[in-house]
């Protein structure tokens, strides 16, 4: 009973309200000509159904991993993964063991395992595997937590700047101008020192760098159509600045901010593991994959060499952004087959 | 053209002020002088006497704005001004003593990316259409995938542990630094080479769809001769910026490198100040990292009209 109770926290309705928000988004645009076009098409490119597959099991996973409950009242509480894990009686060993190992291993006198461990075991023991799986949560956040922050405030800003000029766009420009002068990882260190470790604050350090991209983008493509004639003729028709932008030039620079931002999403998950590298990302604690191949650096000067963290968590974060790639580069050619790049 | 530079450079003025007043208040919400006072001086239990001597020492204790005014003042007349650590050297000596470490891998680095990516996409062109260029694409879109860590550790594993052929990390001055530059270069091309070729590739199609030839083929113009002498030379412009504006990057944009390789140069020296709080540093390290990036960006526009002749700026 405990453990039902416990299910019910917002915590655990915040991935389910994404989830749900995304899939409706997705259904409501297919009934735009545009976008019936491009799922028409996406949906004839094998490679793009395939990555798009991957991509939702990794959702599903990190999903699994962010419903919690406890199962019983003075326990912390544990996700789905974890849960299924105890189900199976993987515990945690001493320290390393190798996948399939029935002794651990980097011990003068090695110890029998206590559980069986596909992917072996880190330095204190935990199960390679389940650290894998929870680094895809992480994954998924940074990507696009991040993206969910820094979309409505570049569209936003890049708009002002394109369609009201002079001293709008001079302001915005030089914003987002000396933002864009500071090295980016710079600014990511100094805005983690400030905001203090942990995974939201990543998702607004990284921001703080990739939004400029965006803005400047939206910005040149709001220019571009503020003197089309259908805006021209809003305008003289005597419709508000602001409704121009919202009805009017917003739909029509949405694929582009929208391909952009897919296409984006792969580069902040792999900064995510570049931070990590450095010392100040994702705290440990949570399922990182930076962290594990952070970790792994020193492992590989260990006579025998520990490959099994590495390459769980290098594989598992080559396999999301190559899916991401595949399918970002495959929604642009679906989109607008003008942009496709070969 | 030169009222535009004039203009250019005017207009860079406010941004190097905007970048200065960033990093003033980002430090001072990190950390408090007395707290920095504290780490630095050397005595155990600093008494208050200390810290406000250290303060003053530095210029800690005037009002904020007058701080704010009078670093950025030194910054724009190129006094660095004394680090804020404990030995309280010059900026500047530093910067003189570890340019070169930096400098010899950016320009290495640049060169060979430069070069290799640019074959590598004409071939890739040449053969547009075939399994060579699906193959060669796909791999790039591979090696886009794989994150920066992976090759660095993997190349330090594999040359360095495995093939022993050179050190691990590290640097030495003189002819012994090219050993100790070659694997940091080997990463750095290798990390940039899959989006580098698919965006020169796409740049050389898109010349390919031209007019112009067409016009030469059915002139009898061999492909080859097409490709090299027609077609490169108009790529050459998007090649051009998209290059130029890698410039400032090669300057700190080695940092990750460079902390990763254990190189004594001015990104670990900026990486180094920011772990241990040094204000001063990080202070004059971002504003000359900035001034090089504004730099950059005049040198691509500059660049881009020297090439194209259409191109005029106003």
């Amino acid at each position: 009973m405990q453990a039902f109770t416990s299910l019910f926290t917002i915590s655990n309705l915040v991935p389910i309200v994404a989830i749900v928000v995304v899939l409706a988004g997705i259904r409501r645009a297919g009934r735009q000509p545009l976008w019936a076009e491009a799922y028409r098409r996406l949906g004839r490119n094998r490679a793009a159904i395939f990555s798009l597959v991957i991509i939702g099991v990794y959702c599903f996973v990190a999903t699994l991993d962010s419903i919690t409950w406890k199962s019983n009242a003075l326990a912390q509480p544990e996700s789905v993964i974890t849960h299924l894990f105890n189900a199976m009686h993987v515990e945690a060993e001493r320290t390393y063991s190798a996948p399939f190992a029935k002794m651990t291993t980097g011990e003068p006198h090695p110890h029998p395992l206590k559980g069986w461990h596909v992917l072996g075991t880190d330095g204190s023991g935990n199960d390679v595997l389940l650290e894998t799986l929870r680094g895809c949560r992480t994954s998924i956040i940074i990507g696009g937590f991040t993206s969910l922050l820094i979309t409505p405030v570049a569209v936003l800003l890049g708009m002002l700047a394109g369609y009201f000029g002079h001293r709008v766009d001079d302001l915005i420009q030089y914003l987002y101008t000396t933002l864009g002068s500071v090295p980016g990882i710079l600014l990511n260190i100094a805005f983690l020192l400030v905001l203090g470790p942990g995974l939201v604050n990543l998702c607004f350090a990284l921001g703080i760098t990739s939004w400029v991209d965006l803005c400047r983008l939206v910005r040149g493509e709001t220019l571009k159509h503020r003197d089309r004639e259908y805006v021209r003729a809003a305008r003289a028709l005597g419709v508000r600045d602001i409704r121009i932008l919202v009805t009017h030039i917003l739909p029509n620079i949405l694929p582009v901010v929208i391909i952009t931002v897919t296409l984006n999403f792969s580069s902040l998950v792999l900064s995510e593991t570049i931070l990590s590298y450095l010392g100040i990302g994702v705290p440990a604690g949570t399922g990182s994959w930076g962290n594990m191949i952070d970790a792994a650096r020193l492992e590989l000067a260990r006579d025998p060499i520990i490959w099994w963290n590495l390459t769980a968590a290098s594989t598992a974060l080559f396999i999301l952004v190559l899916a991401l790639n595949v399918f970002s580069d495959a929604l642009r050619d679906a989109v607008d087959p003008r942009l496709r790049s070969s | 053209m030169i009222g535009y530079l004039i203009r250019r450079l005017l207009y860079s003025i406010p941004i190097l002020i905007g970048v200065c007043f960033l990093t003033f208040v980002l430090f001072y919400m990190t950390a408090s002088p007395t707290e920095i006072a504290r780490r630095n001086l050397s005595a155990k239990n600093p008494t208050a006497q200390q810290i406000k001597d250290w303060e003053h020492q530095h210029g800690y204790d005037k009002p904020k704005w007058q701080q704010f005014v009078d670093t950025t003042e030194g910054l724009f007349l190129l006094r660095l001004g004394r680090s804020d650590s404990v030995k309280g050297e010059r900026v500047m000596t530093r910067i003189k003593e570890s340019w070169f470490p930096s400098f010899e891998i950016a320009l290495l680095s640049f060169t060979a990316a430069i070069t290799i990516n640019l074959s590598l996409a004409l071939v890739v062109a040449y053969f547009r259409g075939t399994y060579l260029d699906i193959y060669g694409t796909s791999l790039c879109v591979f090696m886009m995938s794989v994150t920066y860590l992976v090759y660095i550790i993997g190349g330090q594993f594999v040359f360095g542990r495995l093939l022993k052929l050179t050190p691990v990390a590290g640097f030495l001055p003189g002819w012994e630094s090219l050993r100790f530059a070659f694997l940091p270069v080997v990463v750095a091309v290798i990390s940039g080479m899959g989006a580098s070729v698919r965006q020169f590739r796409t740049f050389m199609l898109d010349e390919m769809n031209q007019d112009y030839v067409r016009t030469a083929r059915a002139k009898g113009v061999s492909e080859a001769q097409v490709l090299f002498k027609h077609v490169l030379k108009n790529a050459a412009i998007p090649v051009l910026t998209t290059s130029v504006q890698a410039i400032p990057g090669l300057f700190l944009g080695s940092i990750l490198l460079e902390s990763f390789f254990n190189i004594p140069g001015l990104g670990n020296y900026l990486v180094d100040a920011i772990n241990s709080q040094d204000f001063a540093v990080v202070r004059a390290m971002v504003f000359i990292g900035a001034l090089v990036t504004i730099f950059g960006y005049i040198l691509t526009d500059i660049s881009y009209a020297l090439v194209d002749k259409r191109v005029r700026l106003e």
